[in-house]
């Protein structure tokens, strides 16, 4: 799996993988919540520029990492998205949960 | 025309994107939409997550993935001899689940029933559980008649 993070003043920017699914989810929540844990994360921002499938359980680490997040009062947000992950999003209504910025409007999504 | 396939594989997480390609290569010979490629695999990959992490409870296991076409209706059918479930309806709720330790959002069913036409689960504890998926593929005909078709295939 090829996930980066990028971190800067507080905040981070993870670039997830090609395919989310159950297959990278671990290495992903493990990695993540150790980063957020060690530099006091208050900012987190999935970018999904490189994503192009991803199915439930990348959503159940998305909420995970969120809840996490809000019990420290952090934000979350998500970026990047193209048709299917915007869907993706829909259909499981993440959109509600996590703030989902797009380049075209620079506002939220629906 | 008539077409099957059948391909069974290690219960093991790495197998999960193959299943979701196999299963959208075999039904690239219905000309599916980019959409409706996407809508497949994503309901795949569920069932066959699903057989890993609950059916096997991720030991040592064989799935088996099977499709058939017959005009443009595909029929994928995804099988473990896993634990099995109790109560099938119980499981299909959504946010429904029995691992919530490991980050499970309990959407897998639901994904399943959003992305194909019609879906059914058998399952026997003890036994396995088996899932039909059922989409028919090819509305691309109406949707370039609304001239908002796909025209990069």
């Amino acid at each position: 799996m090829d996930c980066k993070y990028q971190l800067k003043d507080g905040c981070m920017r993870i670039s997830m993988p090609k395919e989310v699914d159950h297959h990278c989810a671990e290495q992903l929540r493990k990695e993540a919540d150790l980063l957020i844990g060690a530099y006091h994360i208050r900012k987190l921002v999935f970018d999904f520029s490189e994503t192009e499938f991803m199915d439930s359980s990348g959503i159940g680490v998305l909420i995970g990492r969120c809840k996490n997040m809000g019990y420290s009062g952090g934000e979350v947000s998500a970026e990047h998205l193209n048709e299917r992950i915007k869907k993706i999003f829909i259909v499981s209504g993440l959109h509600k949960m996590i703030q989902v910025t797009s380049e075209q409007t620079g506002g939220k999504l629906v | 025309m008539k077409n099957e396939m059948r391909v069974e594989f290690d219960a093991k997480s790495v197998n999960e994107g193959f299943a979701r390609v196999a299963a959208a290569a075999f039904l690239t010979q219905l000309d599916p939409t980019l959409d409706e490629i996407a809508d497949v695999k994503t309901a795949v990959s569920e069932a066959v997550t699903n057989a890993i992490i609950h059916g096997y409870e991720s030991s040592e296991g064989k799935v088996t993935l099977s499709c058939s076409l017959d005009d443009q209706t595909a029929v994928l059918v995804i099988e473990d001899k896993g634990v099995g479930m109790e109560d099938v309806k119980k499981a299909m709720e959504p946010f429904y689940t029995t691992k919530p330790q490991l980050e499970r959002s309990g959407m897998g069913f639901a994904f399943m029933e959003a992305f194909m036409d019609e879906i059914k689960v058998e399952s026997k504890p003890g036994v396995g559980t088996k899932v039909t998926l059922i989409k028919k593929i090819g509305q691309r005909e109406e949707e370039n008649q609304d001239g908002c078709g796909d025209s990069s295939h």
